[in-house]
């Protein structure tokens, strides 16, 4: 079906919610020093679930840049479980566990799109079922990795759906230094490849544009550049200060399309969500945020592990770094 | 004319934001461009207020396109004008790789002078803020092996004002690297009125007379400490802030270590193919007989730049520069 059902809405206001209430947490844990930056996920719910939803998890890769991770709820607990370790600077934040097909944030902007369109070339060559679905943002799609990308998923037929999130900023840079594009789907035509922008803050149309981008690279027919235009409505991340540069009258403009007080009014006037709901829900993903966070604050940390994972094995120069870390960290306990 | 020798106390970051400023005002063919330079004034505050002074014109900020701002600088410089280049971070100069190594290094030789690349590149790098992956990464010795490009990388915010003065008129592309640690971590007192510092001229920051310590950067902060805790143990330990490692001093290398005998060099990056590694073949070229126990190193790891909380192991702190000289002071 391409447009979600109620239970689909009911369960994407669900992890709309979630990832929402969990934002705001993380927010005050790193103002409180206990996590390092955070890249705050207001205003794209709709758009991160929404698509997340016409996924099949089993058999569809997502590929993330760095604003997404708790709006991937739908791909099992280990996301966020994983995420906290991310976000504590602990190294095993990196690695989220077999067999969930979602890697780790990206930071180098549009870097993942080129991995995005090799991983779908190569499940399209081992004739593997899914697509892939890489996340990036409108600042990301100024990156050559993006133009070069593009070009070689038309040219291959990649399974692959690049999905721009166009949240009007990119930090302070206001999307019309980004592009003088009418839009960013537009550049679709240049790689000779579908675009359509939908609305990012309605999730069903995000869900429909996704399943049909989905259907359209199963069947062979290749990828899709999806734009799905949103709202930043807070900080770039903890480092940075929007007052200097958002207009307030754009903010409040925005804030009253916000993503999920949209969703939760439509639901609630069909009777489909209540404030009983919505207080479990909230209840629960604090809970389970503070659960991750104490589980990734008790996950041991080895000195070692500044040396693993370079290599499968130790070349002989880090053979004598490793031990002479090890040395100091004797002398450290001394 | 009256030169005043009046000095403010200032953070690098205030250095390099007044620097930007004067010379902007100085010389209008100088244009500042980057991601959030504008409006923001960059997301360290570098180039704060400039284009409110200077307009959009002459500040503009860029597209997230690393490879263009660095390409485009190429013809900026073509046309007759002076770009100073912000790179957000240095770990996203890999974006623009192929123009700086490729294109801007090579342009004054491959068209023999015809074209001159008087371009300046700023880009933040170094440990011990925390920051997400490739924030961090110190890969000076990646673009030490660029014949072209100068690499400027000043300890102090006196000198960040003299090097970054010299660096945007000089008529070769330089590579000015700014310390994350030290932007507001580093203060000193630095010149009001124009301030020069040549480029390829190390400071001997301390003199000392057993050992000396040559660094540059934000490790030039620590190796200054830990020298003036070794002379409470009876070692008298120089410093040599290299300040730029192209062009290298090797007049001022050779001459502290002929002096001392005994040297460590210390280094954020990782120790493979690192810059220590090409000090260590200067002095074993220019003054190997003067040594009295083998040259030292401390280096990052030669692993990638860690996650935060393995970063304190990864960057050498004082107590790894301060066994390092011990150990050089025991040995031969
Ligand atoms: C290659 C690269 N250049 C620069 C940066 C610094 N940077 C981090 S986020 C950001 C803005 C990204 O904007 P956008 O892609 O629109 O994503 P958003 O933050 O809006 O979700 C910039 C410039 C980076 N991370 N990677
Ligand atoms: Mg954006």
């Amino acid at each position: 079906m391409p447009k979600p059902d109620d239970k689909q809405l009911q369960m994407i206001l669900e992890d709309m919610v979630i990832a929402r209430t969990q934002a705001g947490r993380l927010w005050n844990l790193q103002r409180q020093g206990q996590v390092g930056t955070i890249a705050p996920i207001d205003g794209h719910e709709a758009a991160i679930v929404g698509a997340v939803h016409a996924l099949e998890t089993e058999s569809d890769w997502v590929l993330p840049q760095y604003r997404e991770p708790l709006g991937l709820r739908r791909y099992g607990a280990e996301v966020l479980d994983t995420f906290m370790l991310y976000n504590l600077g602990h190294p095993a934040g990196g690695h989220i566990p077999e067999p969930i097909k979602v890697a780790p944030s990206q930071i180098s902007l549009g870097a993942s799109i080129p991995h995005a369109v090799g991983l779908a070339w190569g499940m399209s060559l081992k004739d593997e079922p899914g697509v892939v679905l890489v996340f990036f943002g409108d600042g990301a799609s100024s990156e050559g990795d993006f133009y070069e990308a593009g070009n070689l998923a038309g040219v291959l037929k990649a399974p692959v759906i690049l999905f721009c999130i166009n949240n009007q900023w990119a930090i302070s840079t206001p999307t019309h230094l980004q592009t003088a594009a009418d839009s960013f789907s537009s550049k679709a035509e240049a790689f000779g490849i579908p675009g359509v922008t939908v609305d990012g803050n309605d999730p069903a149309a995000v869900y429909e544009a996704v399943f049909n981008a989905r259907k359209r690279a199963t069947s062979g027919k290749g990828p899709t550049l999806i734009e799905a235009t949103v709202y930043r409505l807070g900080a770039h991340t903890t480092a940075d200060d929007p007052t200097r540069y958002v207009p307030s009258d754009d903010l409040s403009a925005a804030q009253e399309k916000d993503p999920v007080h949209t969703l939760t009014q439509d639901l609630k006037n069909r009777n489909l969500w209540n404030d009983t709901k919505q207080n479990e829900v909230e209840t629960a993903a604090l809970e389970r945020l503070d659960e991750a966070f104490e589980r990734a604050k008790n996950t041991p940390l080895l000195p070692n592990s500044l040396m693993d994972h370079c290599f499968v094995s130790d070349t002989s120069r880090q053979l004598r770094q490793r031990s002479m870390l090890m040395d100091s960290m004797g002398n450290a306990n001394e | 004319m009256q030169m005043s020798n009046k000095v403010s106390e200032l953070s690098m970051l205030e250095a390099i934001n007044e620097t930007l400023h004067s010379e902007m005002a100085r010389d209008e063919r100088v244009v500042v461009l980057g991601e959030d330079v504008g409006r923001n004034g960059g997301v360290f505050r570098a180039t704060e207020g400039l284009i409110e002074k200077f307009g959009e014109r002459r500040v503009v900020d860029t597209p997230i396109s690393e490879a263009a701002i660095a390409g485009s600088a190429v013809g900026l410089a073509m046309a007759g004008l002076v770009p100073v280049v912000e790179i957000q971070f240095l770990g996203f100069s890999y974006q623009a790789m192929h123009q700086i190594a490729g294109q801007i290094a090579r342009l004054r030789y491959r068209t023999q002078s015809r074209f001159e690349p008087q371009i300046t590149i700023r880009a933040p790098f170094g440990g011990g803020v925390r920051t997400p992956e490739l924030h961090s990464d110190s890969l000076e010795a990646q673009f030490a092996n660029i014949p072209g490009l100068k690499i400027v990388m000043p300890s102090t915010a006196a000198d960040a004002k003299g090097l970054l003065t010299s660096a945007i008129r000089d008529p070769d592309p330089v590579l000015f690297l700014e310390p994350l640690r030290g932007y507001r971590g580093i203060r000193d007192l630095v010149p009001d009125e124009d301030h020069l510092v040549p480029l390829g001229q190390a400071n001997l920051v301390k003199k000392g007379d057993d050992v000396v310590i040559i660094s540059w950067s934000y490790q030039v902060e620590l190796s200054k400490r830990v020298a003036e805790s070794l002379e409470g143990e009876g070692i008298s330990a120089a410093v040599l802030d290299l300040r730029s490692i192209v062009p290298l001093d090797i007049e001022a290398v050779t001459e502290i270590v002929s002096h001392c005998g005994r040297a460590v060099v210390v280094q954020e990056a990782p120790e493979t193919g690192g810059f220590a590694s090409e000090i260590i073949a200067t002095i074993n070229d220019e003054c190997f007989w003067s040594l009295e126990a083998p040259v030292a190193r401390v280096s990052g790891f030669d692993v990638p730049y860690p996650v935060g909380m393995l970063e304190n192991l990864y960057v050498p702190d004082e107590t790894r520069i301060h066994s390092a000289v011990l150990k050089t002071m025991e040995s031969g």
